[in-house]
């Protein structure tokens, strides 16, 4: 007979790591299996940390962790090919500490995250892929069955944070096969650029960030943003897309990412960097209509395999390590009370995630993706008509301000009806109410 | 039946860059390995147990951090794993270390007799195949190195036949146990460690020996005082001046291009006409 655990993680990203620790530091016996050659090897983000949900799960995360850049300023940029109208926020507030939100990488990040996991008694076992799910007569899941010699091992609970592509959750029939539409496919490259000229080509000084979130024709039509952000001594720049309009359109993420790199608002900050790292990955845009069960008899899925992806506020590690936790204290609590790790006891979990904001925020902008989906205006006409209207209003030309406010309203109408006009609104305002 | 295997951990040489500007090599960031050659003289020591049965012990010398290489081969399936670790090794060359690996071998060898020392070819960051060697040498023991294949081992006969490649051909080679043996490279290929073995690699209590545990008295034998090779410079080698270049002709005839490509030889090393025109009288 196998050795039996109390539970087995599968995993080693966001989610999985949270689940383990908070698991492995409550007493009980842990394995964590990740297929990786390293935790972390498989993981790209873009990435942004949260601290708040890192925090409660391990409250002096700040004195260790390897962290780049605190973040004191952000941009939004509404693009098309040669300019941008943007907002930025900057505020001294966001230099108090503690930080509320920090630029990472991830490689670095995830190897601190394992050796807490590794440190609270868990047991982390990589380059491991597991292959099925074991299950009783009943149908309980009871433990797992790995691709190596003498494979099968046991656990009185599974916690499925085998991401995006959660081969595992489709196979045992928790979850669908991936919707193209329900996924984005994101690239990202780190350039590297000395930490001084970093500074002063974003205005920041110490360990002060700026993040940049893009969105416009630079995606020509397609449901997706850009993002820039500031490392210690390198920028993070990617892009990403629905894949259901990535193949539709027919371009590439990399050609893409190449024409965002040139357009001439961006290529002047990237100048004179050195690549280093090239980086591709899929992120669950579902929404909240695309949670599958996310519990049953002797299992649980958190993170990314669960579609827990905020892709309107770009937030998804958070609610990975938010959903494994949750998961994890679940488990814990059911446990010292003696109870069987039963769907009807599980249950707790999905309550718990619907009262947090992580389901709360899902639900807000449920209808979200698909309303921009099928309005492809709102990426393509009105970014467009936003910035030939600032380029015409600053122009100086010998035209007074009243006939060129006539022209623009014109160019408006042209491409959107009063009704569109008005409706486009009214829909935009739902969305985000 | 008892194999010491001597491991080093090493950084993937695949992933080592250049600086750009100073030119030195930069480690940052760069995974360490364990030195590929090992592998294949572990994965024979695994075989032989497998054979045989007894017991696979893997040894390194190197800083704390080697203990992830160890766990590894533990992983695939050793025995016991041992770091031999002091920062009196500290700068050591292939000499001082073979010193300090051929001491720590004889005090395994007193609690459990070895019969068989293995090492790589060479290390893949120093390439100088010289420790597996000098551990012979130290501890008097008959050494075969590029090993190709392992015959046969009798343990009546207390001998070991195997085939060692040589210029120009192989050699058959018979010789009394114990002794030491280079693994060549493409021997064999690493075996995927059982889940059982992973979960006990985990786990594993780490031995840890220090100078005195390995059994190493005088201090002047091992570390930087011990190495008599001196690193005068490391630099790399400048690019090579002239370039290759395409010859093409527009015909697309070979004859052509053969004429081409002698006009273009000959302009570019005059010594080469000069010759072919003194030959053609």
């Amino acid at each position: 007979m196998s050795e039996k655990f109390d539970v087995i993680v599968v995993g080693a990203g966001a989610s999985g790591n949270a689940a383990a620790y908070t698991l492995a530091k409550s007493g009980l016996k842990v394995l964590q299996l990740e297929r990786g050659e390293t935790s972390g090897a498989k993981n790209v983000q873009g990435a942004i940390l949260y601290a708040d949900a890192l925090e409660r799960i391990i409250p002096d995360f700040r004195e260790e962790a390897p962290l780049e850049r605190h973040i004191i300023e952000q941009r939004m940029w509404v693009m098309d090919e040669r300019s941008y109208v943007g907002s930025h926020f900057r505020s001294d507030d966001f230099n108090k500490p503690p930080y509320n939100r920090y630029t990472i990488i991830r490689a670095k990040f995830d190897k601190w995250f394992s050796d807490k996991v590794k440190e609270a008694g868990a047991l982390v076992i990589c380059e491991t892929t597991v292959k099925t799910l074991l299950r009783d007569d009943a149908g309980k899941v009871i433990g797992v069955e790995v691709d190596r010699i003498d494979g099968k091992i046991y656990a009185d609970l599974v916690i499925l944070a085998d991401g995006v592509n959660s081969t595992l959750a489709r196979k045992a029939g928790f979850r669908p096969e991936l919707d193209p539409k329900h996924v984005a496919l994101a690239v990202k490259e780190i350039h590297f650029l000395p930490k001084d000229v970093i500074e002063s080509r974003f205005n920041i000084q110490d360990e002060e960030g700026v993040v940049i979130e893009m969105m416009g024709k630079i995606t020509h039509g397609m449901m997706g943003t850009g993002f820039l952000y500031t490392n210690s001594d390198s920028i993070s720049v990617g892009v990403g897309c629905l894949l259901s309009d990535f193949m539709t359109q027919k371009i590439t993420p990399y050609q893409l990412l190449e024409q965002l790199k040139a357009h001439p608002s961006v290529a002047p900050m990237l100048e004179g960097g050195e690549m280093k790292e090239y980086a591709a990955h899929l992120i669950p845009e579902g929404g909240y209509h695309a949670i599958p069960q996310i519990y049953g008899d002797g299992w649980m899925i958190v993170g990314d395999s669960g579609m827990f992806v905020n892709a309107v506020h770009r937030e998804g590690s958070n609610l990975a390590m938010t959903t494994g936790r949750i998961a994890a204290e679940t488990a814990i609590e059911l446990g010292r009370a003696g109870k069987a790790m039963s769907a009807a006891n599980l249950a707790l979990y999905r309550k718990r995630l619907d009262d947090s904001f992580v389901i709360k925020d899902l639900k807000k902008y449920k209808d979200l993706p698909e309303l921009l989906d099928n309005n492809k205006q709102f990426l393509t006409t009105y970014p467009e008509l936003l910035n030939r209207s600032a380029y015409a209003m600053l122009k100086v030309d010998g035209e007074d301000k009243r006939s060129k406010q006539k022209d623009i309203y014109r160019g408006f109408r042209a491409e959107r009806s009063l009704f569109g006009l008005l409706g486009d609104a009214y829909k935009l305002w739902r969305a985000f109410r | 039946m008892h194999s010491v295997v001597c491991i080093k951990q090493v950084p993937d040489s695949a992933q080592i860059r250049v600086h750009p500007v100073t030119n030195t090599i930069m480690r940052q960031g760069v995974p360490a390995i364990i030195n590929p050659y090992d592998l294949f003289a572990l994965e024979e020591a695994l075989r032989l147990k497998d054979k045989h049965g007894g017991r696979v012990t893997v040894i390194t010398m190197g800083p704390p951090q080697a203990e992830a290489a160890l766990r590894k081969a533990l992983s695939y399936g050793a025995d016991e794993i041992i770091l031999v670790t002091d920062k009196a090794f500290a700068g050591a060359d292939t000499l001082a270390t073979s010193f300090a690996l051929a001491s720590a071998i004889r005090k395994i060898h007193e609690s459990h007799p070895v019969t068989l020392v293995f090492t790589g070819k060479q290390t893949i960051d120093g390439d100088t195949a010289q420790v597996g060697p000098g551990i012979a040498k130290r501890m008097e023991l008959q050494l075969l190195t590029y090993v190709s294949r392992i015959n046969e081992l009798d343990e009546t006969s207390g001998t070991i036949t195997v085939e060692r490649r040589a210029e120009g051909g192989v050699q058959l080679l018979k010789t009394a146990l114990p002794c030491l043996v280079t693994m060549l490279e493409g021997t064999n290929e690493m075996r995927r460690g059982s889940l059982p073995d992973q979960l006990r690699a985990a786990r594993h209590e780490l031995t840890r020996w220090d100078r005195v545990a390995a059994g190493i008295e005088d201090v002047t034998k091992i570390g930087l005082k011990g190495s008599p090779t001196v690193v005068n410079k490391v630099f790399t080698p400048s690019p090579r001046a002239e370039k290759a270049e395409m010859v093409t002709v527009d015909s697309g005839r070979a004859a052509d291009l053969a004429v081409e490509l002698i006009a273009r030889l000959g302009q570019r090393f005059p010594v080469v006409e000069a010759e072919l025109a003194r030959r053609a009288g």
